[in-house]
């Protein structure tokens, strides 16, 4: 969707907050919420074929952009949760105003060595990602491109500022699912490639000098410019 | 509460994050659907165990083994999982090598995506929305507010990590260190420098 997560490029936002020596998570908050986020979502599905990807680019745009990212986090985690109806939104805003109201409300424990188990081997756990593709890369390395004008409105790993580009084939890569939403394509797995663009091409006469961008492309944005 | 005699203590009020994040985990956990100690599990594991001193580790094994650093730059996934390095985030990791005349910088203008296996979880400013916004747009000018000022003769390549591949920057090796172990390489390597926004530190001058 053309929302706006979707940022290369923007302006207005300022200079960049860099922040010394700072904690991986700010508040302990934020610690819960990823823990929450990384251990449910390889339980159950949670998140549907999109993942969570999807619910946080259908945040409102003015929630999207006041809120931090764990808070865009918890957001989609709880717009998930309700979606799939393992939450009801009355639950959820009666135990928010029990903690509200009441300070000594404690989060309940409970202890489950074989999750915790899980959770750890899937951190540290090897994860293929290469899926086989049916058919043999259709472009090869130093072929010019021009990537499709198309604009899905659901999820999509394509940005707005690549969008009608022509660039060039930089590598190859193995096949990946294909995401968009609604497809354009068969969404098996399909060839990945490297494509690099010159600045001038993505900004014109305000690009920076001597610039390249490099960017992942599944084969069926692309288009040959031969 | 001994030797408090001002009255009930009153402590700051809570963020509505943290009390709806509360929330969320009483229900998941009344419900069955989480565990206490899966969630400390994740949190403990990148607090403690998983950040930038993997990929700096990394880094100075490539400095300091030519063979290392060819199967690195080949297959970073295979040679990142030599030292013991993968999971969540790196089912596919590629290196991309700085040199003197190329500068790679990676950011992810979608959302947030990082080599969690090998820089832990990414700090603030990499998922703001001037980073995001900005780096593929006016690199430079992004590189010059972490104090890194490139001559025009220098090609900089932004890599904008849009798929499920991740992307990490092995720096050039600064000079003066060619005394220098692997142990003490890895000292000089910074995040920063393996997202591509900073060089990697000089070692101090020895008097």
């Amino acid at each position: 969707m053309n929302g706006v997560h979707d940022m290369g490029g923007m302006h207005g936002f300022g200079p960049i907050d860099i922040e010394a020596d700072e904690p991986v998570f700010h508040d302990e908050w934020e610690g819960r919420v990823y823990g929450m986020v990384t251990s449910i979502r390889e339980e159950r599905d949670v998140y549907g074929p999109y993942g969570s990807r999807h619910y946080i680019e259908n945040i409102p745009p003015a929630r999207y952009l006041a809120s931090s990212y764990y808070e865009k986090w918890m957001l989609a985690l709880e717009a998930a949760l309700l979606n799939k109806g393992l939450l009801t939104a009355e639950e959820l805003d009666d135990r928010t105003r029990q903690f509200l109201d009441d300070a000594t409300t404690q989060v309940p424990e409970r202890i489950d060595p074989e999750l915790a188990e899980r959770v750890r081997q899937r951190i540290y756990a090897p994860q293929p990602l290469e899926q086989k593709a049916s058919s043999a890369p259709r472009f090869g390395i130093g072929d010019l491109i021009v990537v499709r004008n198309v604009h899905p409105t659901g999820h999509t790993r394509l940005p707005r500022y690549v969008r009608g580009k022509r660039g060039v084939i930089a590598r190859i890569y193995g096949a990946q699912g294909f995401q968009d939403e609604p497809t354009i394509a068969d969404s098996s797995a399909q060839h990945v490639y490297s494509v690099v663009f010159d600045a001038d091409e993505l900004w014109g006469e305000n690009a920076e000098p001597n610039q390249r961008l490099y960017i992942d492309m599944w084969e069926c944005w692309l288009e040959s410019a031969e | 509460m001994s030797g408090n005699h001002s009255g009930e203590h009153h402590p700051e009020p809570q963020p509505y994050a943290a009390l709806r994040a509360k929330a969320i985990e009483s229900l998941l956990i009344e419900k069955g659907l989480l565990s206490t100690d899966a969630i400390d599990t994740r949190v403990q594991a990148y607090e403690q165990d998983i950040g930038p001193m993997n990929g700096a580790k990394v880094v100075a094994r490539a400095w300091t083994d030519a063979e290392y650093r060819k199967r690195l730059l080949e297959d970073g996934t295979s040679a990142i999982g030599e030292l013991g390095f993968y999971g969540a985030q790196g089912a596919e990791i590629i290196v991309l090598e700085n040199t003197p005349t190329v500068h790679n910088m990676v950011v992810c203008t979608l959302c947030s995506c990082y080599p969690w296996p090998v820089l832990g979880l990414p700090p603030r400013w990499y998922k703001s929305d001037a980073y995001r916004a900005r780096a593929v747009i006016e690199p430079r000018a992004v590189l010059k507010e972490f104090g890194l000022t490139l001559d025009e003769s220098v090609e900089v390549r932004v890599w904008d990590s849009n798929s499920d591949i991740r992307y990490m920057v092995l720096p050039v090796r600064p000079e003066g260190t060619e005394h220098m172990d692997e142990e003490t390489l890895a000292e000089l390597v910074t995040r920063d420098t393996m997202i591509g926004v900073a060089k990697a530190k000089t070692p101090m001058p020895v008097t």
